[in-house]
């Protein structure tokens, strides 16, 4: 892979710009500078890209312009405030970054029961995660390559989603509902009516985008066959989630690994073997369908009882006991005000997000504060592939290829 | 030596069977195999459990710094195997003195990346790595900031200093 060499060498000026002498011109190498304000990379990335006509020759990644020292910041705070720096992450996956990083702790404090209402939703709640990822995703994506109907509907369900995420956390996207020992909040009244209104309609909703874009043949010409990289060199390079398996290879960390009681949910993991723009497409939208299911399943079959964990050192008490009994108005300050000391020791928790494996591998030295966590983001590991991806082809078609990649900037920068 | 722990993980029996000297001990907890490995066979033994322990994927390459200890920084690989559903860590102890360490770089392309930013943010130097620059921070800037002796605020730009 070719690297960045000099930063300050980037857009060649043309040499002595003469128009004339077309074969000369035809011939000459063009640095171009693509990014980091560039509408098509979905954040502040820049490609260096060397072009030898409309063909890319090589391409270089520079990231690193939203690095927010996120790890850095999480040795500062306790255990649970961390769950906050998390959401930050990824701002459309954040409640996948919650679990993960919920699920490391738990298994570093080690004797902490989750109750199953707590775990199915979670699970429910990282479902809606993952609608509303794909929904942003396939509407920008759609947007690159000339489909501007499509933005629009996906935009209308996905407010639905953040309106609902609003409604159990009181936040649309930095929600942080997910706790170590359980979750924020109690699930708000009549929850199951406007989550089964919204899932009920849903799937036809994802028939109605499959409709605009299937049908559409610029959209089919511009993603079928395009951006083929073989599984074994996605491998190598790091790439995980929906990525791999449009190459085929069914590995999904919910199945394989199941974490958060989703060995109990009904659902399939969606391949498709052309490996182009066109199956990375086909293997989202059928996600979107199976995430339906799960959280139909979820709102049918949702276990009755706490919703937290019973471990009185590490969850806040209610309100209400706070205010007559001595021992939770003691655990109450002895929470806030140091937090609860963690088990020395180390863990490392993956999870399946949209974007393919987040893991955390988070480092305890038997204080209340992390010593370090570290986040093994899918979009950092998803965007090493990308000279593989747009090397060698057409500039237009790197566009479709960056698209279907589908990172976020923030999970790549931390 | 290989701990009890790790008798019954097969892809640790087989490493310290090919790599005896390797080996420097390594624990089981929660369930999550850990080799500690001398750092100058890094190489060697990421190449035998890709080629034959089928461990395709190289999850990431992270770095903790344990200030004051010595050695300083420990060097975590984290490898995945999905045909055999199994994950395994290995760790290098890295002294301050001698703050270096193999690239695995020829092993999984993936490394590139991971090496670099543990070279970003921790200053551990990667041999034979064929771009060691830093990733996230700016390419002037100086220090590593997720060393332990890094300040987390006001290091360079404190307003109260004025």
């Amino acid at each position: 892979m070719q690297e960045l060499k000099d930063h300050t060498d980037t857009v060649a000026a043309p040499e002595g710009d003469k128009l004339s002498g077309s074969e000369e011109t035809s011939s000459r190498r063009m640095t171009l500078n693509m990014g980091p304000q560039h509408p098509s990379t979905h954040g502040v990335l820049r490609i260096v890209l060397e072009l030898e006509g409309e063909t890319i020759m090589s391409a270089a990644p520079d990231i690193g312009f939203l690095h927010t020292g996120i790890e850095k910041q999480c040795e500062v705070k306790t255990w649970q405030q961390a769950v906050t720096l998390t959401d930050r992450v990824d701002y459309l996956a954040n409640l996948s970054n919650n679990l993960v990083y919920a699920l490391a702790v738990e298994k570093l404090i080690g004797d902490i029961e989750i109750p199953p209402k707590a775990q199915w939703m979670r699970v429910m709640m990282t479902e809606f995660t993952r609608l509303n990822s794909h929904l942003v995703w396939l509407g920008t994506h759609a947007l690159d390559i000339g489909a501007m109907t499509v933005f629009f509907y996906c935009f209308r369900e996905r407010e639905d989603i953040l309106r609902i995420l609003e409604m159990f956390s009181g936040q649309r996207m930095m929600t942080s509902y997910i706790r170590i020992g359980g979750l924020a909040l109690e699930p708000p009244r009549g929850w199951q009516h406007a989550v089964g209104k919204f899932i009920n309609a849903f799937p036809s909703k994802v028939d109605e985008y499959e409709n605009l874009l299937d049908s559409n043949p610029i959209w089919k010409r511009r993603t079928q066959g395009v951006g083929f990289v073989p599984l074994e060199d996605l491998l190598d390079l790091g790439v995980t989630g929906p990525m791999i398996r449009a190459a085929g290879l069914k590995w999904d960390v919910r199945k394989d690994e199941p974490y958060s009681s989703y060995d109990q949910f009904d659902f399939e993991v969606p391949t498709r073997t052309e490996n182009d723009v066109y199956a990375r497409y086909r293997v989202r939208l059928e996600e979107m369908r199976q995430s339906a299911r799960i959280i139909k399943q979820a709102v049918e079959g949702m276990p009755e009882g706490a919703w937290q964990a019973d471990a009185p050192k590490i969850v806040l008490p209610e309100r209400e006991k706070m205010k007559t009994q001595m021992e939770a108005l003691i655990y109450h300050f002895k929470i806030v005000t140091e937090g609860f000391r963690v088990p020395a020791g180390e863990a490392y928790q993956a999870v399946e997000s949209p974007r393919g494996e987040i893991a955390y591998y988070v480092v305890s030295n038997g204080t209340s504060h992390p010593y370090r966590v570290y986040m093994r983001t899918p979009s950092f590991g998803n965007l090493m592939a990308l000279p593989a991806l747009i090397e060698g082809r057409l500039l237009a078609d790197s566009i479709a290829s960056l698209g279907s990649m589908d990172f976020v900037l923030g999970d790549v920068d931390r | 030596m290989l701990p009890d722990q790790l008798k019954e993980i097969p892809s640790a029996v087989a490493l310290e069977a090919q790599f005896p000297a390797a080996v420097e001990g390594g624990h089981n907890q929660r369930n999550e195999p850990t080799l500690f490995i001398a750092p100058g066979s890094i190489v060697d033994v990421c190449r035998y459990l890709k080629g034959d322990r089928q461990f395709v994927r190289l999850s990431a390459i992270t770095a903790v710094d344990w200030l004051p200890a010595d050695p300083r920084f420990e060097v975590v690989y984290l490898l995945h195997s999905i045909a055999n559903n199994e994950r395994l860590r290995l760790k290098c102890r890295v002294a301050e003195s001698n703050c270096e360490i193999d690239s695995i770089t020829g092993v999984w392309r993936s490394a590139n990346w991971y090496e670099r930013e543990v070279f970003d943010l921790f200053g551990i130097r990667f041999r034979n790595h064929p771009n060691l620059t830093r990733i996230l921070m700016p390419t002037d800037w100086e220090g590593h900031p997720l060393r332990k002796d890094y300040p987390v605020h006001g290091y360079k730009y404190s307003y109260q200093a004025e």
